[in-house]
C-alpha cells in the first residue's frame, strides 16, 4: 500500500513528470480526434433538424461543450493552484498556469459561438442572457488570472498569488452566476434565452457529450504541451533540462562558429 | 535560543544557499557576512518569518519559529525606513507600539528619541528629517520595543560615527542583558565577540 | 485593531488630497452621464441607480491601492506582518479605516447626486441603504486585489481587471434594489442579499487578504 502512495509522489516533480506528460500527449490527441469526429458527425449529420430553430442550432454542439469545459477547467485550475499553495509544490502551480489559457479559449469560443447562434436566431449578435453573461464574466476571471501571473516576475510568487485569485474566483463563480440569473429574470423583456435550448433528442445529447469529451481530451493534450514548455522555461537552469535532447540540439539551427 | 537547521533558500528558481546550521544563545550575536547578492538579506528575512525556507527549519527555544509568540520576541529592521513620513517621530514610535499591542508612554518615547540625538525634533513630521535622522527614528524603536531577538539588516547604513557607536553600545547592552542578535553589515561592527557566518 | 484604524485615519487626514480626489471623481463621473445622455427625467430616473453604483465602484477602485501601497513602499507593512498582533486584525482595521474614508463619503454623497437624476426620496433611501451595505463589500473584496498586486507592474489597471468581475454581484443587487423599488416589487430581497454578501465578505475576505499580503511580502 505504501509503495503505491510513494509512486504517485514520485511524479510530483517537474523532472519526473516531464517525460510522463510527453508520453501521455499523443494518446489525448488521438482521443480528441476520435471523439471530435464522432461528435461532429452526430452533430451535423445524425441529429435531426430542430422544429423551431432549423439547422442553425447545430452550433450548440460547439457552444455548450465549450461552456462546460470553460467552467470545468476553471475548477480544475483552481484546484491545482490551491494544491500548489497548500503543499508548496511547483508542479501543481505550473499545471494551473498551463490550464489557464485553454480555459480562456474555451470561454471565448463559447461566447463567439453564442453570438453566431444568436444572430440568425434572434437577429442580435449579443444577448444578455444569464449564461452568456456569466460566461463573459468567467472570461474576465481567466484574463485576470493570466494577467496577474504575467505581471509578477517571481514565478513562485506568481503561482501563489494566482492561487489566491483562483480560489477567490471559484467561491465567487456561483455567486456571480446566481446574481446574473436574478438580474436576468428581473429584466426579462423578450423571451430570448440561449438556455432554452431545443428539447433534447437523444442523439443531440450524445453529440454534445461526445464533443465535450473531445474538447476535454484536446484541453488535456494542449495543457500538457503547455506544461512541458513551462517546465522547460522555469527549470531552464537545472542540469536535467540542459541535458535534454531537444534543448541540446535544436532542429533547424546551424552550429555557430566558435 | 535561536537555532537554524539545514536551512536552504531559493530566490526565483535559483538556489542562494543551503545546508546552513547555526545556534545563537542568550548573550550571543551572529554576524552574517558575504558578498552582495549572496543571500544575507534573504537569510534574515527567513529568520524573521517573512519568507519560508526551501528546506530546513528555524526554531526559537525549541519550537518552530512561526507563531505570534516568536514575533513578540522578535525585532526585525530591514532596508526600509519603516517610518511613516506624514507622522511625527513621536507618533511613529507610539503607533508602532500600539500596533504591537503595547502602549508606549510618551516620556519613554521621548527619552528614546533623545538618546538617538533627536531631541527637539520629536514633533516634526518625519519627512522633514534627513535620511540619517529617519534611520535614527527607526533605531529608537530598538529601544522602545522589548524584544529578545534582534535581527538587523545593515543597521549602520546612513549613520554617522556617533550614531554607529550608539547603536553598537545599545546592542552590547542588549546582549549583556541576555538578548540575542543577528546582524549583517558591510561595515565593521563595533560589538565585541560574536560568531561569524559566511554565506 | 483600533490602533490600526486610528493610525490609518490619522494618515488619511494628513493626506487629504488623495481621499478627496476619489470623491470628486465620483461626483464628476456621475454628472457626466446626464450630459452624455440627455436631460429627459424619465430616462435619467431609469439609469440613475446603475450610474450611481458604477460611479461608486470606480471611485472605490481608485482608492484601493492606497490601502497597502504606501505602507508597502516605506516598510511599515513589513513591520505589521511581523507584529505579534494577528495580521487578520490589522487587516480588518485597515479595511475599516479605508471604508470610513472612501466608502462612507460615497454613501453620504449619493443621495445628493441622486437628486440630479430626479429620483424620489424613497428611492434615494433604498439607494443609500444599498450603498451603505455594498461599499464595505467593495472595500473588503478590493483589499484582496490590492494585496495581490502590491508592487506589481501595471498595478492599478491590473487591479481593476481582477476586482471588477468580483464586484458584479454587489452592483447587480445594489442597483437592482432601487429598480425593484421603483417598479413596485420592493427592495427587501435585494437588500437582504446585499447584507448576505456583506456578512460573507466580512468573514472571508480578510483571510484572503492576509494570505495575499504574506505572499506579496515573501
Amino acid at each position: 500500500m505504501s509503495n503505491r502512495i510513494v509512486n504517485w509522489f514520485k511524479f510530483a516533480s517537474p523532472y519526473s513528470f516531464y517525460p510522463v506528460a510527453g508520453k501521455m500527449m499523443p494518446w489525448f490527441w488521438a482521443l480528441a480526434a476520435v471523439f471530435g469526429v464522432a461528435g461532429l458527425w452526430i452533430g451535423f449529420f445524425v441529429a435531426p433538424t430542430d422544429a423551431t430553430q432549423g439547422e442553425g442550432y447545430r452550433i450548440i454542439f460547439i457552444h455548450v461543450p465549450a461552456s462546460w469545459l470553460s467552467m470545468f477547467i476553471y475548477l480544475v485550475m483552481a484546484m491545482w493552484a490551491g494544491i500548489g499553495l497548500a503543499l508548496n509544490t511547483r508542479l501543481a502551480g505550473m499545471m494551473a498556469q498551463a490550464l489557464a489559457p485553454t480555459g480562456a479559449i474555451m470561454a471565448f469560443l463559447s461566447l463567439w459561438t453564442g453570438a453566431f447562434w444568436g444572430k440568425p436566431m434572434w437577429g442580435t449578435w449579443w444577448v444578455w442572457d444569464a449564461r452568456l453573461t456569466s460566461e463573459l464574466i468567467l472570461f474576465f476571471l481567466y484574463l485576470g488570472f493570466i494577467a496577474l501571473q504575467a505581471a509578477i516576475d517571481d514565478p513562485r510568487r506568481a503561482d501563489k498569488a494566482g492561487a489566491i485569485l483562483a480560489l477567490v474566483g471559484v467561491v465567487n463563480v456561483p455567486i456571480i452566476y446566481f446574481s446574473v440569473k436574478w438580474w436576468n429574470t428581473l429584466h426579462q423583456g423578450s423571451s430570448v434565452s440561449l438556455t432554452k435550448s431545443p428539447s433534447m433528442a437523444q442523439t443531440m445529447l450524445w453529440g454534445m457529450l461526445l464533443m465535450a469529451l473531445a474538447f476535454w481530451m484536446y484541453s488535456l493534450a494542449v495543457a500538457l504541451k503547455r506544461l512541458r514548455t513551462i517546465i522547460l522555461e522555469r527549470e531552464a537552469h537545472t542540469d536535467w533540462v540542459q541535458n535534454l535532447a531537444e534543448v541540446r540540439a535544436p532542429a533547424n539551427l546551424t552550429e555557430v562558429p566558435a | 535560543m535561536l537555532s537554524a537547521i539545514d536551512l536552504a533558500c531559493t530566490r526565483g528558481e535559483r538556489s542562494l544557499f543551503s545546508g546552513i546550521d547555526f545556534e545563537v544563545k542568550a548573550g550571543e550575536w551572529l554576524h552574517v557576512r558575504g558578498a552582495n547578492g549572496c543571500g544575507k538579506t534573504s537569510l534574515l528575512r527567513l529568520l524573521a518569518g517573512l519568507s519560508k525556507p526551501a528546506h530546513g527549519e528555524i526554531r526559537w527555544n525549541g519550537n518552530p519559529a512561526n507563531d505570534d509568540e516568536y514575533r513578540a520576541d522578535l525585532l526585525f529592521l530591514g532596508h526600509h525606513a519603516a517610518v511613516k513620513e506624514e507622522l511625527t517621530a513621536l507618533e511613529n514610535l507610539q503607533l508602532a507600539s500600539s500596533l504591537d499591542g503595547e502602549e508606549l508612554p510618551e516620556d519613554e518615547a521621548v527619552a528614546a528619541l533623545r538618546r538617538f540625538g533627536l531631541q527637539g525634533r520629536e514633533d516634526l513630521p518625519v519627512r522633514f528629517l534627513s535620511a540619517g535622522q529617519k534611520r535614527r527614528v527607526l533605531l529608537a524603536r530598538v529601544m522602545t520595543r522589548k524584544a529578545r531577538l534582534w535581527v538587523l539588516d545593515e543597521p549602520f547604513t546612513a549613520l554617522d560615527t556617533r550614531a554607529v557607536q550608539l547603536l553598537g553600545s545599545l546592542v552590547g547592552e542588549h546582549l549583556a542583558g541576555g538578548g540575542m542578535a543577528v546582524v549583517t553589515s558591510h561595515q565593521a561592527i563595533p560589538i565585541p565577540g560574536g560568531k561569524g557566518l559566511d554565506l | 485593531m483600533l490602533a490600526v484604524m486610528r493610525r490609518d485615519l490619522l494618515l488619511a487626514m494628513r493626506r487629504k488630497t488623495e481621499v478627496l480626489t476619489a470623491l470628486f471623481f465620483f461626483i464628476i463621473v456621475t454628472s457626466l452621464f446626464p450630459l452624455g445622455i440627455g436631460p429627459e427625467s424619465a430616462l435619467l430616473r431609469k439609469i440613475a441607480p446603475g450610474v450611481l453604483w458604477v460611479g461608486a465602484l470606480l471611485a472605490t477602485m481608485l482608492g484601493l491601492q492606497r490601502m497597502f501601497a504606501s505602507d508597502h513602499a516605506d516598510g511599515t507593512l513589513e513591520q505589521m506582518v511581523l507584529s505579534p498582533t494577528p495580521l487578520f486584525f490589522l487587516v480588518a482595521g485597515k479595511n475599516a479605516a479605508h471604508w470610513l474614508v472612501s466608502g462612507l463619503p460615497l454613501v453620504v454623497l449619493a443621495p445628493l447626486l441622486g437628486v440630479q437624476f430626479d429620483l424620489d426620496p424613497e428611492s434615494l433611501g433604498v439607494l443609500t441603504l444599498g450603498l451603505l451595505l455594498g461599499t464595505p463589500v467593495l472595500s473588503l473584496v478590493g483589499a484582496i486585489g490590492a494585496a495581490l498586486t502590491l508592487g506589481v507592474r501595471g498595478g492599478g489597471v491590473l487591479l481593476s481587471l481582477l476586482v471588477l468581475p468580483l464586484y458584479i454581484p454587489t452592483l447587480i443587487f445594489g442597483a437592482g434594489a432601487v429598480q425593484a423599488h421603483t417598479s413596485g416589487l420592493g427592495a427587501g430581497g435585494h437588500l437582504s442579499l446585499l447584507a448576505a454578501l456583506l456578512a460573507m465578505a466580512l468573514f472571508f475576505a480578510p483571510w484572503a487578504t492576509t494570505a495575499a499580503l504574506r505572499i506579496s511580502l515573501e
